[in-house]
């Protein structure tokens, strides 16, 4: 039975046959099978049902021939139920099944990030020329412990800290939810840039070993690809308890994108669904978390700090000072706007809360319990440019995370379906014919581009602001202004209205 | 409109400060005579001074200045004191009528020492009592302001320009062997006598030309270890840092001036292995100590004086020296009005501190 | 000589190499014009091969001992002795097609170009900086460089 049958197709493949010159492109191109070229008539056409509107075969045509349009709403207008409900309703109705859908949180919640303004230094403070004076944005990444001695430190428990050259890194995406070409693309990036990049619970393919000392190798609840070997090439180990997208749930990577190379790295039968579960079966309360951190560092001899990751839900702050008690060196926290390759839709859609509150929240209480040294703060969840990032560290925030971002500048134009293993773009998928669409050599430039971009805008930003180091913009709330927003999220996240003074 | 001190406001200004490593005293007019030169720097409205060696006599009591805008606040604290401390002597800081200076709070020192009792009840240090005794004044008396609380030490600030308050205050009687000074050029109408400099805590005295753009990040580090700001003054912040890691830490001061004005990365990436580590770690655990923005500070403390630059020198600062007597100030001018011969004068590097201590066996001299 | 390689796991058969070298190879040079007035489509120079999911785009290699050369039996085939170039010129060309049966890599095919016969093959754009086919991949799957002889 055709799925969408009560439902017309959300978009329009529209061709200008003016300027179509046959040439075929979109039928290879489109991974979805929405392009079709029937040899007889010679003849192009679309089956609009099966578009999802992810642009492939428009920046792919050389005549500028494609443009895909999205449908009205099949029914009267309605604040109350939109589309969306509607065509969720219709397709439960033919499947009985869950929801499922890829990438981040896209519907309307208040954005904080746009309700935040930056400050600029004038006259009584000169801002400051990013180039011809050094603005510095390394961040070390870490547990702090003080007071410093001169003396060498013989204590063998304590962990070195990791320099990154940007406060920006790549969040975890697993081998398996995206290409091997998506995954070097990111590791190389990472490595040539001086930052880390995140191996997502899927494991580190064997031929990419020589980037692993920029990985964060993570651990996650199913345990995928965890051996010795991969938590001592790993810089830092990561302990994923949840991620924004699904917090609460477990990842999930369908049968269809377990190949056999993903199969390999994973330590799981080929074809089999990949299935986290919901908690790690050993960690049922934090003294667990504990005693995993510990195992972890014990089994690297102390050498790599550990990183729990969590979503943002609403005990974060308590939940992220007992982790920080629990001996960990990191807290990652993923707030509600993060991405995912597959996650069911209600879950991603009403689960968790926006990450500026969430780091406000963490990084006040941390201090407020004198132990905010003990960790370095990492954001993750939808940042969009480097004016988030600058929000972000802040607000309190030692570095972000970014992943959505990172696909985009290789080429996802947010489609959301990542879990079907189609990606015309060759990113969320493992069918040699659609991955080979990104060169890992394009891809890693483009990604360098980003970082290279964002770093420069802030340090613009910072030298706007009179600050020639970021460790003087870490949880410096006053150089923030909320513009709409009420007395609560103001006192929440800590920072005046625009308009009030220093 | 909120009242100052409950608002940040960016300091303007100048400063000035020397040390006779000899421990040889001197008056207050030389001092006054060398800031009044930088007249142009200040709006009159803001002025203060701070001395080492003043009170030899109560060398080991505390001297608390304190200014009460009324007399219930000075009761207040009163009560507070005779509570927690035994009351060596106590008197009004004498005055002198100037025509610029306007109304006076009221101007009152207290030589004391902590009650034995009560610093086996809390058992705390000596030090940390007295701090958080200061900031609970500070804190918790509305109208009332600690100015100074160090032993054998006194600031003496108010509104105004820094000569006439030098003046008011009768600086030209007291003997020390070292003075800072500063005249301020707020942004915006003052009104109270506590926003001016120097900023204290214990024995540490700062004057400051500058703006801190880290201040955000610097207080919330600071109140982490307990230090309130109540202020809202950047130079708070200076003054808490350099006892956070010198008095608390244990950090030697030269380390901890490179807290506040650290290097650069790229300067640290070429060091030798031990220093690159060191200043690393510095960077790592104290980096939200790094002041960032345009500063020149001077720090006063029993012993010796400092004066350091931001990393870029954002703010003029100069360093004399003619014989056993260390100058700094923010213009050269200043040091030259009250030594014209002055032998040797150089502009210190951003972020590099200039130091200078009592000689050893001059401390005897104090006693004098 | 600098030639086209072809990086089979890069190429992913869009096929946009093919219209490249058509337009490079128009009267007009512009895509519009050379596919519906100069009806020029299937006139490539180089053809990519399929067999999916593995795809490379052929063209001349420019051998250096070339079988079109030796059996073009007209004198048209030639290998310019500067460049290495292989081309045909046009005007002595007789549309024997021999050369499309000889050529190993089945690079040529027969074509025509007012009412003449002229064999379709790459002539590495002679009068570019960069062969079209390399210019216009997307993903860097042809590149145009020197390498040794056996590579």
């Amino acid at each position: 039975m055709p799925s969408l049958s009560l439902m017309p197709p959300e978009f329009s493949v529209v061709r200008d046959d003016n300027k179509c010159i046959k040439c075929l492109a979109c039928v290879r191109q489109c991974g979805f099978d929405a392009q079709q070229y029937d040899a007889e008539d010679d003849r192009l056409y679309a089956i609009d049902a099966n578009c999802v509107n992810c642009q492939r075969c428009v920046s792919i045509c050389p005549a500028g021939a494609l443009t895909i349009y999205k449908n009205p709403p099949p029914m009267r207008p309605n604040a109350h139920w939109t589309e969306g409900h509607l065509r969720n309703i219709v397709k439960q109705a033919e499947t009985g099944g869950v929801l499922l859908t890829g990438m981040g949180n896209d519907q309307p919640f208040p954005p904080y990030f746009d309700r935040l303004l930056l400050n600029a230094s004038q006259v009584t403070n000169p801002s400051i020329d990013p180039l011809r004076e050094p603005m510095e944005l390394r961040t070390y990444l870490g547990s702090r412990a003080e007071p410093v001695s001169r003396e060498e430190s013989k204590d063998k428990t304590s962990t070195p800290l990791v320099p990154i050259e940007t406060p920006i890194m790549f969040s975890a995406m697993s081998y398996g939810s995206i290409s091997h070409e998506a995954f070097e693309s990111l590791a190389r990036a990472a490595k040539a840039f001086g930052t880390l990049f995140n191996t997502g619970e899927g494991g580190l393919p064997g031929d990419l070993y020589e980037y692993a000392d920029h990985a964060v190798v993570q651990v996650a609840s199913g345990r995928f690809g965890v051996h010795a070997d991969y938590l001592n090439a790993g810089r830092v180990i990561e302990i994923k308890i949840g991620q924004g997208a699904k917090p609460g749930i477990g990842g999930h990577l369908p049968g269809e994108k377990i190949t056999a190379p993903v199969a390999e790295t994973r330590m799981i039968p080929e074809g089999t669904d990949a299935l986290s579960p919901a908690p790690h079966h050993d960690i049922y309360s934090i003294e667990d978390l504990k005693q995993l951190i510990f195992t972890l560092k014990e089994a690297t001899r102390y050498q790599k700090p550990v990183s729990v990751k969590i979503s943002a839900v609403h005990n974060v702050a308590a939940i992220a000072s007992g982790i920080a008690r629990a001996g960990a060196d990191i807290i990652a926290i993923d707030g509600f706007r993060g991405g995912t390759g597959a996650a069911p839709t209600m879950i991603r859609d009403h689960v968790g809360i926006p990450i500026e509150l969430a780091i406000a929240a963490v990084d006040q209480r941390l201090r407020e319990e004198g132990i905010r040294n003990r960790v370095s703060l990492v954001a993750a969840g939808g940042f969009r440019s480097s004016a988030d990032v600058v929000k972000a560290i802040a607000l309190g925030a030692d570095a972000v995370y970014i992943a959505t971002a990172a696909l985009i500048a290789l080429g996802c134009h947010l489609c959301q379906k990542c879990y079907t293993g189609k990606c015309s773009w060759g990113i969320a998928t493992q069918d040699p014919y659609r991955s080979r669409r990104l060169n890992p050599e394009i891809g890693a430039e483009r990604l360098y581009n980003l970082l290279r971009g964002w770093s420069h805008e802030i340090k613009e930003m910072l030298g706007g602001m009179g600050i020639n180091s970021i460790e003087s913009l870490r949880g410096n709330r006053l150089h923030l202004r909320g513009v709409g927003l009420n007395e609560v999220e103001l006192k929440l996240l800590g920072v005046k209205h625009a308009g009030e003074a220093m | 409109m909120l009242r100052e001190g409950k608002y940040r406001i960016p300091s303007g200004c100048a400063i000035s400060g020397f040390i006779n490593k000899d421990g040889r005293r001197a008056d207050g007019s030389a001092i006054i005579q060398s800031i009044a030169l930088m007249q142009e720097r200040s709006n009159g409205l803001g002025g203060g001074f701070a001395a080492y060696g003043i009170y030899p006599e109560y060398q080991d009591y505390y001297a608390l200045h304190l200014l009460f805008e009324d007399k219930l606040s000075r009761n207040q604290v009163e009560e507070l004191i005779k509570d927690n401390f035994y009351i060596e002597a106590e008197d009004r800081i004498p005055t002198r009528h100037v025509r610029s200076i306007g109304k006076a709070p009221l101007l009152w020192r207290y030589f004391v020492t902590p009650r034995l009792s009560k610093i086996e009840e809390s058992q705390e240090s000596e030090a940390d009592f007295m701090t958080r005794l200061v900031m609970r004044i500070n804190d918790s008396v509305n109208g009332a302001y600690v100015v100074s609380s160090g032993k054998n030490m006194g600031a003496f600030k108010g509104v105004g320009y820094p000569e006439d308050i030098g003046e008011f205050f009768r600086l030209d009687e007291y003997q020390a062997y070292s003075w800072i000074a500063h005249g301020r050029f707020p942004t915006n109408t003052p009104g109270w006598w506590g926003g001016a400099h120097p900023f204290t805590l214990l024995d540490w005295s700062v004057v400051h030309n500058g703006e801190i753009s880290s201040y955000g990040a610097n207080r919330r580090f600071l109140e982490m270890y307990g230090y309130k700001m109540t202020l809202q003054t950047d130079t708070e912040v200076v003054a808490y840092a350099i006892d956070l890691l010198v008095r608390r830490h244990k950090l030697p001061l030269e380390l901890a001036a490179r807290v506040l004005a650290a290097p650069f990365w790229q300067a640290i990436d070429r060091l030798p292995a031990a220093e690159r580590d060191l200043y690393t770690r510095l960077r790592v655990v104290y980096g939200s100590l790094l002041m960032n923005g345009p500063f020149s500070i001077i720090v006063g403390f029993s012993g010796g004086i400092m004066a350091l630059n931001d990393r870029i020198k954002l703010r003029p600062l100069v360093a004399g020296s003619q014989g056993t007597t260390l100058y700094v100030a923010s213009e050269e001018a200043a040091i030259r009005e009250i030594c014209p011969d002055v032998e040797k004068v150089w502009y210190p590097q951003g972020g590099e501190p200039v130091i200078g201590r009592l000689e050893e066996g001059s401390q005897c001299r104090l006693s004098a | 000589m600098k030639k086209v390689y072809a990086r089979p796991a890069y190429c992913m058969n869009c096929h946009l190499c093919e219209v490249n070298c058509i337009v490079a190879h128009s009267r007009s040079r512009d895509l519009f014009r050379a596919y519906k007035r100069e009806n020029l489509r299937g006139t490539a120079r180089v053809i990519v091969e399929e067999r999916l999911p593995l795809s490379v785009a052929v063209q001349c290699r420019h051998c250096d001992d070339p079988r079109c050369v030796a059996g073009c039996i007209s004198g048209a085939m030639v290998k310019d002795p500067e460049t290495g170039i292989v081309y045909c010129q046009e005007d002595k060309c007789v549309g024997c097609w021999t050369c499309v049966a000889g050529c190993p890599y089945g690079a040529i095919r027969p074509g025509e170009k007012n009412g003449r016969p002229v064999p379709l093959k790459c002539d590495l754009c002679r009068e570019a900086d960069e062969p079209a086919c390399v210019a216009g991949c997307p993903n860097r799957a042809l590149v145009f460089e020197e390498r040794r002889a056996g590579a």
